[in-house]
């Protein structure tokens, strides 16, 4: 089972919950933006949330099922149709082979996810389907490729009301080991600055533009370089502050200022350029709390999945159906 | 994002002490004294994100700091507490990330500590299983032609610079920025020269550079502010070979100096990466 690809956005690889274990080697995680996503891509199609999909940043793309195959289509909302037929986000659709799907532009945040029955069945490197572009590991998915899936049984279309995660907003963070760097009132300013997210984004890092003078540490290019984590609040050398993501370098010399949690990752990877962003100091206890959550959350998204019932406007033959069959007098 | 700000100061390298090892972070507001820290007591412990420790032993780069970091390192790893995901070491730390169900936070902490008391660091050998590797390399010339300025900057002629450059044999005291790729020293003193302010566009991939008394060898095409001072054929990073990475913290390596001709000898018959490089075990 397979997606031919017959077009593809400049920036769609193949992602999983990323490579655990090579940091000592100069590797980074990678794995999905948006982990969130690929929980929510599971229980759509009842499948583990290990599974390899495809992330698409900003731009979709069209692909033909070569065989009969289900999806899901999560994260940032994009434009969908199955041939022709616009079809739901955030929901699971049989495909039967030759059927194309058209994945349009994001109309809301940036990484949009299509999972397939199965799971991506690229072969793995070290442990993982990821695409690691910065490490050149892996490549950008190219019109032509084909995606290979495991078989997986026939799926019920199902759907799921997404949390929105798509328009920036608050994101809880936790002071870390150089948050001392900086003195209580570029802590304090930090906290109060709403943030923009600016144009320079990728999966190794987000810049985000603010009004008014930077947030530089005391002593800021001279601290000795430490160990990276995705979610890091670095500060460039004019304090500029960029959220690293899951192809971050491993080390640096840049200082951080603090840490987004991991629950609020995906929310703040799915800003889009322009979104509103600010900061909240929370505590570890309070940390723990919101992370617990989280992965409860998660848990319980298995039992929020329905059935997706068709909307009768995306029925393309509507006028042939006996809508009123059956109906023998309207005074009965 | 650059590794490029660590550097090295013996004069800073620190005392170990053992009190004040810890301070928990009760106050939930936003705070410097969260991850408060006594300055310049070591070693340190501090939070790194949600999920991690930060083990550090000094705030500047030095060999007894280095060798603590990979040392303490080691031991975790060879302790192997369930919930610990996975470890490394940086240039003076060792960094533990852990699964907080598994492992609670004040569990971890006790645990550290009680191994931080067991001996002092600095004073503790490097691990076992080390390698040392004599890459064969191209000093200066067309292939590394920052070698010239960068023994200028040591006060050197070049032929005494690549004498002393390739005597030494350097330790691979991390491994970072980039897959594979190793941060080496200590040199000489004489080589504790300053990053170049203006970036040369592109080194190749095996470019050996130079700066603030350290090498790095680049595992692929970079831009970088370190002098390009010799150019070898070893592949730190191999994705298709059976083991990807070929160095591991703690190894050391050396530069023999060879002609540009057989270098070209060398990557004719390259495919496993090695660059003509010998590897042998370091014994103890």
């Amino acid at each position: 089972m397979s997606l031919f690809v017959h077009r593809i956005g400049p920036a769609c690889t193949i992602q999983d919950q990323g490579r655990v274990g090579y940091l000592d080697q100069g590797l980074s995680r990678s794995g999905a933006a948006d982990l969130r996503a690929l929980h929510e891509g599971a229980v759509l199609l009842g499948q583990s949330p290990q599974l390899a999909a495809l992330e698409m940043a900003g731009m979709g793309g069209e692909l033909e099922a070569t065989q009969p195959l289900g999806i899901a289509l999560t994260g940032a909302p994009m434009q969908a149709s199955i041939d022709g037929a616009p079809v739901v986000w955030n929901a699971s659709h049989q495909m039967e082979a030759g059927q194309r799907l058209v994945i349009g532009a994001v109309t809301r945040g940036t990484y949009g996810y299509l999972h397939v029955s199965g799971g991506v069945a690229s072969k793995p490197f070290l442990g993982s389907r990821s695409a690691h572009l910065t490490a050149k590991i892996g490549r950008a998915v190219q019109a032509g490729d084909t995606l290979p899936a495991n078989s997986g049984p026939p799926i019920r279309g199902m759907r799921l009301t997404p949390d929105d995660r798509f328009s920036g907003g608050v994101l809880r963070v936790i002071a870390s080991f150089q948050t001392p760097l900086f003195d209580q009132e570029t802590l304090d300013r930090f906290a109060q600055t709403e943030f923009r997210r600016g144009s320079r984004a990728n999966r190794m890092g987000m810049q985000l533009d603010s009004e008014g003078e930077g947030f530089a540490a005391q002593g800021q290019l001279n601290i000795l370089s430490e160990v990276i984590t995705p979610g890091d609040i670095q500060m460039t050398g004019t304090g500029n502050p960029f959220i690293l993501l899951p192809e971050c370098q491993t080390t640096g010399g840049y200082p951080r200022i603090a840490t987004v949690l991991p629950c609020d990752l995906p929310r703040a990877a799915q800003t889009p350029a322009g979104g509103k962003i600010r900061f909240e100091f929370v505590s570890m206890d309070e940390a723990a709390i919101l992370q617990s959550a989280y992965k409860a959350e998660l848990v319980r998204l298995a039992a929020r999945v329905e059935p997706l019932v068709r909307d009768p406007h995306d029925i393309p033959d509507l006028l042939s159906y006996q809508l009123i069959g059956g109906m023998i007098s309207a005074t009965d | 994002m650059d590794i490029e700000s660590l550097r090295l100061n013996p004069r800073r390298a620190c005392a170990l002490r053992h009190d004040n090892v810890w301070s928990p972070l009760e106050d939930a507001r936003v705070s410097r004294e969260m991850t408060a820290n006594t300055a310049d007591t070591f070693p340190r412990i501090s939070t790194v994100g949600y999920d991690g420790l930060l083990v550090s032993f000094a705030d500047a780069m030095a060999e007894p700091s280095n060798r603590a970091a990979l040392a303490f390192r080691n031991a975790v790893d060879t302790a192997t507490w369930d919930g610990v995901i996975e470890t490394s070491a940086s240039l003076a730390s060792a960094y533990l990330r852990f699964d907080p169900d598994k492992l609670p936070r004040a569990e971890i902490q006790d645990k550290v500590q009680h191994l931080l008391a067991q001996q002092n660091w600095l004073d503790a050998p490097l691990p076992t299983g080390r390698r040392l590797w004599r890459v064969p390399t191209v000093y200066g010339g067309e292939l590394a032609p920052q070698l010239d300025e960068a023994a200028a900057a040591a006060g050197l002629d070049p032929v005494e610079a690549i004498r002393r450059l390739s005597d030494t044999k350097v330790r691979v005291l991390t491994i970072g920025f980039a897959p594979g790729q190793p941060y080496l020293g200590p040199l000489g003193p004489e080589f504790n020269i300053p990053r170049l302010k203006e970036l040369t566009p592109m080194v190749p991939e095996g470019a050996l550079v130079l700066a603030i008394s350290q090498f790095v060898l680049f595992s692929g095409p970079t831009p970088t502010g370190w002098r390009h001072v010799g150019q070898t054929a070893f592949r730190c990073f191999r994705p298709d070979g059976p083991q990807s990475f070929a160095l591991k913290p703690g190894d050391e390596m050396q530069f023999l100096p060879i002609s540009r001709d057989e270098l070209e000898a060398i990557r004719a018959n390259n495919l496993d990466g090695t660059g003509g490089a010998t590897c042998e075990e370091i014994a103890g």
